[in-house]
């Protein structure tokens, strides 16, 4: 058995296996750190930077980071949630996101954080930058307004083979997350299911499932995002 | 003490904002027992006729009335609030910006399907008519906004405890549900 760890949260004292990711370590002891592009299952990239937490006094992702004995570590501070304020304007601002018009408001993850986080509007000014939409493919659809190229789909959709169905295609700011064109055409409906739901804002889109659920029945429509973590009993 | 005095407007919008203002069904009553209104679509008053305490914005700025109508809120306002996403960061007019005003134009007025009685194949170009702008600005972006109200549209809710708010000047405590972009 993995040795047991103490460290503390923002003063609240917490145990965990060694070796453990922080923001899981976290999550185990009730502790919401707020992610991004951290999804449960998949290898963690530490790209967003909005699990950043100060740990023995640097700052550092918590996606990333195995915990270890004695960490001291800040994570709701009000000089980190500005931070991490700032990451998300900075991602309303920088593709186009239409809230009001999108199939996955209410299932959004960037959208969740916006709530949790009170912004009521970003300090940046908007881009509005020109983006295509790909509607080539039979089964999805890639809305490169809204990717804020997180990596979750190429790090979790693969085929049988383990090949990623989606990739990075150009650079430095033009740079955009494409599916395959000739893997995309195997897609099972399964696998396309599973990368809108992986997508954490509305960039992947199932054809034909938008606008499903009705509004106050969505995921973040009563309850804030990380809440049920709050609101869970520690597991040891 | 007089009221204070409300002036409220609907720029690029779709006045779905003014409709969830009347959404707050019979508070309806107790907001003008509360407030005077001025230049506003509610009453119809057309003209500032005296100087406003809060101004609320629905819409973006698509045009050169949008602008003016803005400036002059500011002009005469004490505090301005952007109510709705519109006002916000443009809505949905402002799925326009990115493409070039001339292709937008083209698209409305020659080339869409519904165009029929455009024979002379004319763009309006009146000078009575308002200049359309390169993109839809939201309304930070052309005047200092002291508060912001998001959703399409803000919720009654929002909108009257702000409004209260603003008025007996004590803090907003809002449930997370009042809060929404959509």
């Amino acid at each position: 058995m993995a040795k047991i760890v103490n460290f503390t949260i923002d003063g609240k004292d917490c145990i965990a296996e060694e070796g453990l990711y922080l923001v899981q370590a976290a999550k185990n002891n009730g502790v919401y750190i707020p992610t991004l592009c951290n999804y449960e299952g998949i290898k963690p990239k530490g790209s967003c930077r909005i699990c950043t937490v100060r740990i023995n006094g640097r700052l550092m992702t918590s996606c990333t980071t195995p915990i270890s004995d004695g960490m001291k570590i800040e994570s709701n501070t009000e000089e980190i949630n500005d931070l991490r304020k700032a990451i998300i304007e900075l991602l309303f601002v920088e593709g186009n996101h239409f809230c009001p018009a999108c199939e996955k408001s209410g299932n959004c993850e960037l959208q969740a954080l916006a709530y949790r986080f009170k912004i009521m509007v970003p300090r940046y000014p908007y881009t509005f930058p020109q983006r295509r939409v790909d509607a080539s493919n039979p089964k999805i659809i890639k809305e490169q307004n809204r990717c804020i190229m997180c990596k979750r789909c190429i790090r979790a959709i693969k085929d049988e083979q383990g090949r990623s169905l989606f990739a990075y295609k150009k650079r430095g700011h033009k740079s955009e997350v494409v599916l395959d064109p000739v893997l995309g055409l195997q897609m099972s409906d399964e696998l396309a299911r599973k990368a809108m739901a992986v997508c954490p804002v509305g960039s992947i889109l199932v054809r034909e499932q938008g606008f499903i659920q009705p509004i106050g029945t969505r995921k973040f429509d009563k309850k804030p995002i990380g809440s049920e973590i709050e609101m869970s009993q520690p597991t040891k | 003490m007089s009221k204070p005095v409300i002036a409220t407007t609907s720029l690029a919008g779709c006045f779905g904002c003014h409709m969830s203002i009347l959404d707050i069904d019979e508070k309806i009553l107790d907001l003008i027992e509360l407030v005077e209104f001025n230049k506003s679509p509610i009453d119809d008053i057309k003209h500032f006729t005296k100087q406003c305490d809060i101004g609320l914005i629905e819409g973006g700025c698509c045009n050169s009335e949008n602008i003016h109508v803005l400036r002059e809120f500011r002009e005469h306002c004490k505090i301005l609030v952007s109510v709705g996403e519109c006002a916000i960061m443009g809505g949905l007019p402002a799925f326009r910006n990115g493409i070039p005003v001339k292709e937008c134009l083209r698209e409305a007025y020659l080339l869409s399907p519904s165009v029929q009685a455009n024979h002379e194949y004319i763009i309006p170009n009146d000078e009575d008519i308002p200049m359309i702008l390169d993109k839809v600005y939201p309304c930070h972006e052309i005047v200092k906004i002291d508060y912001f109200l998001p959703g399409c549209p803000p919720r009654a809710e929002l909108i009257w405890e702000a409004l209260v708010a603003l008025i007996k000047n004590r803090p907003m405590d809002l449930p997370y549900e009042v809060i929404k972009f959509d």
